[in-house]
């Protein structure tokens, strides 16, 4: 009743919301709105206890390493040196504070100083573009390359870098293991023929790939002053990624239902028909779980491709931080792992989008 | 019994047979599966000639080779020795002549109700307009009363329904015979009448050569006009066979009151109790 009321006090431009809140309020009135609160509570509950856990855990790493650098003081230079290390520490002066886990409030900072960093990096790049149009649009006139933008990437470029990248990847798994897959997966002399090749390829790990792909594509780009990074690093993870959508997708084709079979038996289907109209569908879903699984690997082995292959993305970053050793540097590494994590598993949860949407199955798939 | 009641008398003429009444023909049919304790015989010198226009139930123990008789008819799975033939020509691997009622319904899920039906029709009517292949593809569902149900995913449907599609499928292809696997087996049994009614109603209209494989005693006297009933395996062959002398088209009603039919029944009862 109440919600009506309200309703016509709204007026009449909002009727068009009465059915759906109706609607609403009815499911939480039942009752639903305890269950809500309930669900949401333990995970608003199970956040708070990593916060809390984590935070603890980085004071007791903090506390463990400053008295360590006080007593080291100690020992080798005496009383004065330890009581000046003592009041360092505690001033907060960057010079002498413990290197060690950050705190969840120092990560935040380190989030928020990123983002800030890419506000300037932007204003800077507008600023260079306007600088140089003029300059620019003489030297495209003369037939020569403009000048561009070559300053520091910001952390936001960074992860675009890194989503590019993985997508190229994934792009390149899967035009090239569902083909094979399907290949391999229709006949069974050539599965076994290729299975050596499968086993022994799936457990390389990511750094051979890389080294692997970059003898190739080294050798490829000689005498080309164009820079290879991105080539290299998104190759090497499609080659790493790509292996779970071509096992799947050989299993998904070579095991469909065999009632499916002899229907196409019965009705001679031609090949052509067989394969898209009958295997291909029925395949798909595996087909898809094979492909968030290649997503998710590529995920994985991007950072250590991105930072052997000096490519300017998350990887190199964290790679780059961590070398750097300044005071915010742990907390931009974890900042970056949070990041990593975060659109993983977004793409995830749009692979699963996908999957549902052209797999028969419902409610296959968490 | 002698051969006599497998070649049904009003068909010969002198115990000559009149070859061009026959539409399918065993003949010293066997089915050997290699084994490592070595090879298990399942069918031996199976003889049986089905007329045009016959309806034949099988009926007979779980694992007496039903299914693998039928599915060598259907030439999903090679012989081991003798022949099939339809109308003379000797079967050589599965064909859209010889139509298929799986017992699961096997619908392609992806598929709506009249895309799984046209899949079948598209191949076997390649000649004609697309507008003729949807009309047949759409009468046949109509006969099985899914005219509401065209564009719903097979998935949505039930088994029921499934199995609907399943006998439209079959029949919109327009086989020489049509071989039905316990089509009705997974289905409760309300719903296995009604899909008896239907079956036998555009089987009525159709007359399109049928066997049947079935375990309802009942089912398989209301549907046939013959019943073959199978000895257990291993070296499973023909071991009775009843002539159902019901008129047609028959109602369940009628068969169930006609004075004859708990002869029959008690007779394939009989058989299979022994």
């Amino acid at each position: 009743m109440e919600q009506d009321i309200t309703l016509k006090k709204e007026g009449q431009g909002l009727a068009f919301l009465k059915p759906m809140l109706v609607k609403l309020t009815s499911k939480f009135q039942q009752g639903d709105l305890i269950s809500w609160l309930k669900k949401s509570g333990i995970t608003i509950l199970s956040i708070a206890l990593f916060l809390g856990l984590w935070h603890l855990g980085s004071k007791a790493l903090y506390n463990k390493e400053a008295n360590y650098k006080i007593e080291k003081a100690l020992t080798e230079q005496g009383q004065e040196a330890a009581d000046a290390e003592r009041a360092c520490i505690a001033s907060g002066d960057s010079s002498c504070q413990p290197n060690t886990l950050p705190a969840p409030s120092q990560v935040w900072a380190s989030l928020q100083s990123l983002i800030a960093d890419h506000k300037v990096i932007t204003a800077d790049k507008a600023a260079f573009a306007q600088k140089m149009e003029a300059t620019n649009e003489k030297l495209i006139a003369q037939g020569k390359d403009a000048i561009v933008y070559t300053g520091r990437a910001s952390f936001i470029d960074i992860v675009l870098t890194s989503i590019k990248t993985v997508f190229a990847g994934f792009l390149l798994a899967l035009l090239i293991a569902v083909p094979i897959g399907i290949i391999i997966g229709l006949s069974p002399s050539l599965r076994s023929a290729f299975n050596w090749f499968i086993q022994i390829f799936k457990p390389v790990s990511p750094v051979v790939w890389y080294l692997l792909v970059f003898m190739i594509v080294k050798t490829l780009y000689i005498g080309d002053s164009s820079d290879n990074a991105f080539v290299i690093s998104f190759i090497s993870v499609g080659l790493c990624a790509m292996w779970a959508t071509l096992v799947n997708t050989a299993m998904g084709v070579s095991s469909v239902d065999k009632d499916y079979i002899n229907v196409a038996k019965v009705l001679k289907l031609g090949t052509f028909q067989k394969v898209f109209k009958v295997i291909l569908p029925s395949s798909l879903p595996l087909i898809f779980t094979g492909l968030r699984i290649t997503l998710s690997v590529a995920w994985m082995v991007l950072i250590a491709i991105e930072l052997l292959a000096q490519s300017q993305g998350l990887g190199l970053f964290v790679w780059e931080e961590f070398q750097n050793g300044a005071n915010d540097s742990n907390s931009k590494i974890i900042v970056a792992m949070f990041v990593i994590g975060i659109i993983g598993f977004l793409l995830d949860r749009l692979m699963l989008m996908v999957q549902n949407m052209v797999s028969f199955n419902k409610n296959e798939g968490v | 019994m002698s051969t006599d009641t497998i070649i049904d008398k009003s068909m010969t003429e002198n115990g000559i047979l009149y070859p061009s009444k026959v539409m399918l023909d065993l003949s010293k049919l066997k089915k050997v599966y290699p084994t490592p304790k070595g090879d298990y015989v399942v069918l031996e010198d199976l003889d049986l000639q089905i007329m045009k226009e016959e309806f034949v139930t099988i009926i007979g123990h779980s694992g007496c080779g039903k299914t693998t008789m039928l599915s060598m008819i259907a030439g999903l799975n090679p012989i081991s020795g003798g022949n099939i033939a339809v109308l003379g020509n000797p079967v050589k691997g599965p064909g859209p002549d010889r139509g298929v009622i799986f017992q699961s319904p096997s619908l392609m899920p992806w598929m709506t109700a009249l895309q799984n039906v046209m899949l079948g029709v598209n191949q076997v009517f390649s000649h004609a307009t697309k507008k003729q292949r949807n009309d047949i593809a759409k009468y046949y569902l109509q006969k099985v009363g899914l005219e509401g149900a065209f564009d719903k995913k097979a998935s949505e449907l039930s088994q029921g329904m499934q199995q609907r599609v399943g006998i439209a499928r079959a029949f919109a292809i327009k086989p020489k015979v049509l071989l039905l696997d316990e089509p009705f087996g997974m289905l409760d049994s309300l719903t296995r009448g009604e899909l008896q009614d239907i079956l036998i109603e555009i089987w009525n209209k159709e007359k399109i050569t049928a066997v049947m494989i079935t375990h309802d005693v009942d089912e398989a006297i209301f549907l046939a006009d013959r019943v073959i009933m199978m000895t257990s395996g291993p070296r499973a062959k023909i071991g009775d066979i009843l002539d159902i002398n019901f008129e047609r088209p028959r109602t369940r009603k009628s068969v169930l009151e006609h004075d004859d039919y708990y002869t029959y029944r008690k007779h394939l009862i009989d058989f299979l109790e022994h």
